[in-house]
């Protein structure tokens, strides 16, 4: 197996990164690879509740690397999609729980099984960060279009330029885009997004009701069929396998509701 | 403009300039690890030096943070130099 190893980091808080590795996990492995997704979040597990396998944790990343269980027993295969597979976090301990070495041990083995392992990094840029990385040597920079997370992903970018081991140079989602604040100039476009952190761009994600409703039921956007954010990290997922998708013309917005009605009865004045 | 826009009173100058300007201002200071004080530390230094040699105004002084080629940040000082005081006397 070629084993990649993807670290999904921002920096800031709350800009998608859970949201992200759920779902490109789940649409990955619908493209038929075996993926496996660590929880690298120790103390604030979340990717299991995104995914809806809440319930059937038993063992979690500390146990196995404290040896308390096989990294196979702690490994939770999804039962919608036998190809996908998650490695939780533990809930009541913290980052030092786990070292950069120990995680790689485990990549290393999940590398054995699986064409693609994500890691889903906590927010900051301390130990939780340094173990999420350690293994990796792919990236993806998740922002919104917003001056603090991009300001905060710029950091976690020169953070990752000067690690001592291999990886490649890191690629852009820029989540929760509101087209209709873009059209007003009201909020960064991809470009400026771009411009300005000068990294190559992985995909854009629509800020979008739908990844709420589909969190909320624990299934990922990307199963669902009339989800714009989950067609666009369906797209993402692809590109990641080297295919070249056409970026999404978000331009073509459902914008409703009677001040946008107005405003487009009036646009041509 | 659209006529909403007008009606609304929206300024020409939108949220979305003011994100980028300060954005691109404040990287360069994080990359460069020059916080804005410093920068102008070094530009009272820059003139308490200069003006040594010749005639300048700390007002017209400028010093500055700039993106070069190649990802390169540089420090870039604009120096206007007065006019020499017998110049002005022959005129
Ligand atoms: N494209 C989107 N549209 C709408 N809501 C979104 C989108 N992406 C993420 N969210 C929402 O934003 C919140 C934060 O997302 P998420 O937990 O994935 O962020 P995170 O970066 O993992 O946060 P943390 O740093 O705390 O781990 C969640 O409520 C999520 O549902
Ligand atoms: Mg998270």
């Amino acid at each position: 197996m070629d084993g990649r190893v993807i670290v999904v980091t921002s920096g800031k808080g709350g800009v998608g990164k859970t949201t992200t590795t759920a779902n490109l996990g789940m649409a990955l492995s619908n493209l038929g690879k075996k993926v496996a997704l660590i929880d690298a979040d120790i103390g604030l597990r979340n990717l299991d509740l995104v995914l809806g396998l809440e319930n059937r944790i038993v063992y979690d990343i500390v146990d196995v690397v404290e040896e308390k269980c096989k990294l196979k027993q702690a490994l939770i295969k999804d039962k919608r999609q036998p190809n996908l597979a998650l490695l939780p976090a533990a809930q009541t301990r913290d980052k030092s729980a786990v070292t950069p070495e120990q995680m790689i041990e485990v990549c290393n083995e999940l590398k054995k099984e699986f064409d693609i392992i994500i890691i889903d990094c906590p927010a900051g840029i301390e130990q939780g960060f340094k173990n999420a990385i350690a293994a990796a040597t792919e990236s993806i920079i998740v922002t919104n279009p917003e001056v603090s997370s991009i300001r905060d992903a710029d950091r976690i970018i020169g953070l990752l330029d000067s690690v001592d081991h291999e990886m490649i140079p890191p690629k852009l989602i820029v989540n929760r885009i509101r087209m209709e604040m873009v059209k007003e100039n009201e909020m960064l476009n991809v470009d400026d997004v771009k411009e300005i952190l000068g990294i190559d761009l992985l995909g854009v994600v629509p800020d979008d009701e739908s990844i709420i409703t589909s969190t909320n039921k624990g299934i990922p956007a990307v199963m669902l069929d009339n989800s714009l954010a989950g067609q666009a990290l369906k797209d993402i997922a692809r590109r990641l396998l080297g295919e070249n998708v056409p970026f999404m013309d978000l331009t073509k917005d459902n914008n409703t509701g009677i001040f946008s009605f107005f405003k487009k009865l009036f646009a041509k004045s | 403009m659209s006529l909403l826009d007008i009606l609304f009173g929206k300024k020409e100058k939108t949220s979305k300039e003011d994100a980028k300007k300060r954005l691109q201002l404040v990287l360069l200071h994080d990359r460069t690890e020059i916080p804005f004080e410093k920068l102008d530390m070094m530009k009272k230094e820059i003139f308490e030096v200069v003006s040594k040699y010749v005639d300048i105004d700390m007002s017209s002084l400028e010093v500055n943070l700039e993106n070069i080629e190649d990802g390169k940040v540089a420090l870039v000082a604009n120096i206007p130099i007065n006019k020499r005081k017998n110049d002005n006397q022959n005129n």
